[in-house]
């Protein structure tokens, strides 16, 4: 069957890549919990990525509140429910907008730079060079990233989310003239505990798998420059994509009673 | 045949990449205190070779041994033991672009062997110094080196933990002949300071003459000849004999696409 051989051959090869991901993330994982512990890599680590997207992350949210607030209400409008407004933005910010925007923003700018980096150790030696000095490349170059990425993300998107829920309530007040003090009431009524925690282990599972794409993909890259740029690429496209299916998968076991 | 153990022991090592045969069958030995050469064209498979023994490829047959010790197929903690046993100047230095000059010298100290860091910097000053490099250097970062400045602060983080064999990958390529040459006098010296077994792999002929005890000339992923330095003009093997006289014409077939 000529027609069904090349896609067998691509499925093949996609659970080949399934594999070898999981291999990875399976030693990743081992090596970050057995010493030695480089605790000076992973405050590194989490400075880079959860300190310095701050700015990026927090305009996004900042952003993401106000139109949602803009877009429900010119909505809402429709069948005279303006005052669920408050209430849609932090639901939505919380649950959804929070986690899954900072997310794609530090695959963007985090995963990009881990893979580049990696990358470029790779295709220089420098990951040879570790092991030639009795130092295992997952646990110098690997764990303290995800270890990073698992922590920093939820703080991150605590962050984020009070960011956005501000931006609405900004456009609340200011555009579409809301009392300030029923727009923060409403904005508390309906919100749960769960909404936000949910968002939290979205957060945390979304930094894991940028972390873990960043480096899976700058450890396997071949070819100098092209294949470091590859590699990013890769990084991005892959993180980004297995963040809205996690995404999904955590939203249906929280809440897809 | 020697009479001690060898430092360094390749018994039909062999390695392929897909349907690439790099290895096949190297038997190499190395005496302690011995410093031997590979020779050999791009592609013959010298870098192969060290990767092997490094533990950095696993090799598809036979076996290597360091100080008589099975190591073909070590991996994590042994290998760990192992490896601290060797120090090794990468052809580009490798050195770690996020780190400062003197704590590339001290990684193996710091990282490896668990030196406190200051001690580990009196250390690496000390290496920097050995290779000719001041303090001040210690304090700049890789990308603000010259060529040969990266190879001697490769050399300085090969030799600051005092490893017992020392692995030289193309130590002169892509350096001008002076500069060259103050590498090769460096890695004379300190191999002999240090009392290290060594195992240089490389094409330029100069530099072999001069690091090497001994030479082996690999091709096609064998050992075609192997002897003194100082019978490599008289080896009457033609494949020796057009490398080291860099003649187009022979038996050696480099792979030219047309």
């Amino acid at each position: 069957m000529p027609v069904l051989a090349p896609i067998g051959r691509a499925f093949l090869a996609l659970l080949a890549v399934a594999g070898r991901l999981a291999l990875f993330a399976a030693a990743g994982i081992a090596h970050a919990v057995r010493p030695p512990y480089y605790p000076r890599l992973v405050g590194k680590q989490m400075l880079e990525i959860g300190y310095f997207s701050l700015p990026v992350v927090g305009l996004t949210a900042l952003f993401t509140g106000m139109v949602l607030a803009l877009q429900s209400h010119s909505g809402f409008a429709r069948f005279n429910a303006e005052s669920a407004v408050a209430t849609v933005v932090v639901l939505s910010i919380t649950r959804e907008l929070g986690p899954v925007m900072a997310g794609l923003m530090v695959a963007g700018r985090v995963g990009a730079a881990i893979a580049a980096e990696i990358g470029a150790m790779r295709v220089t030696e420098q990951i040879d060079a570790l092991t030639t000095l009795s130092t295992n490349p997952f646990k110098y170059l690997v764990a303290p990233r995800l270890i990073a990425g698992l922590v920093t993300l939820p703080v991150l998107v605590l962050l984020a989310d009070i960011v956005g829920v501000f931006g609405g309530y900004l456009v609340g007040i200011y555009r579409l003239e809301f009392n300030p003090a029923n727009y923060l009431k409403l904005t508390w009524q309906y919100l749960e505990t769960l909404d936000v925690v949910s968002g939290l282990v979205k957060a945390a599972a979304f930094g894991f798998i940028v972390a873990l794409m960043g480096c899976y993909h700058g450890f396997n890259s071949r070819g100098g420059a092209q294949g470091v740029g590859v590699a990013t690429t890769n990084a991005v496209v892959s993180s980004s994509v297995l963040i809205l299916g996690a995404n999904y998968f955590i939203t249906a076991a929280f809440f897809g009673t | 045949m020697m009479t001690t153990v060898p430092k360094i022991r390749l018994n039909g090592v062999k390695k392929r990449f897909g349907e690439k045969v790099v290895l096949d069958g190297v038997d190499l030995e190395v005496a302690p205190g011995e410093s031997v050469i590979i020779i050999g064209g791009s592609g013959t498979g010298k870098s192969v070779t060290l990767k092997c023994i490094l533990g950095l490829l696993e090799p598809d047959a036979g076996r290597i041994e360091i100080d008589g010790e099975d190591v073909t197929r070590l991996a994590g903690r042994e290998r760990e033991r192992v490896n601290a046993k060797i120090g090794m100047l990468f052809q580009g230095a490798a050195l770690f672009d996020s780190l400062p000059v003197w704590e590339n010298v001290a990684f193996g100290l710091i990282e490896g062997k668990g030196v406190d860091r200051r001690s580990a910097k009196a250390e690496a000053l000390k290496a920097l110094a050995q290779v000719g490099l001041t303090a001040d250097v210690g304090e700049m970062w890789p990308a603000d080196l010259s060529g040969g400045m990266r190879k001697r602060v490769g050399l300085a983080r090969a030799v600051c933990a005092r490893p017992e064999i020392l692995f030289f990958d193309e130590p002169t390529t892509g350096l001008d002949p002076i500069m060259g040459d103050v590498i090769n006098e460096l890695i004379v010296k300190t191999v002999h300071e240090m009392g290290a077994t060594a195992l240089t792999i490389t094409h330029d002929m100069a530099s072999a003459r001069k690091i090497g005890h001994r030479i082996a000339m690999l091709y096609q992923g064998r050992i075609v000849w192997a002897g003194p330095v100082a019978d490599i003009d008289r080896s009457g093997n033609a494949f020796v004999d057009q490398f080291i006289h860099g003649r187009a014409e022979g038996p050696i077939k480099m792979a030219v696409r047309a």
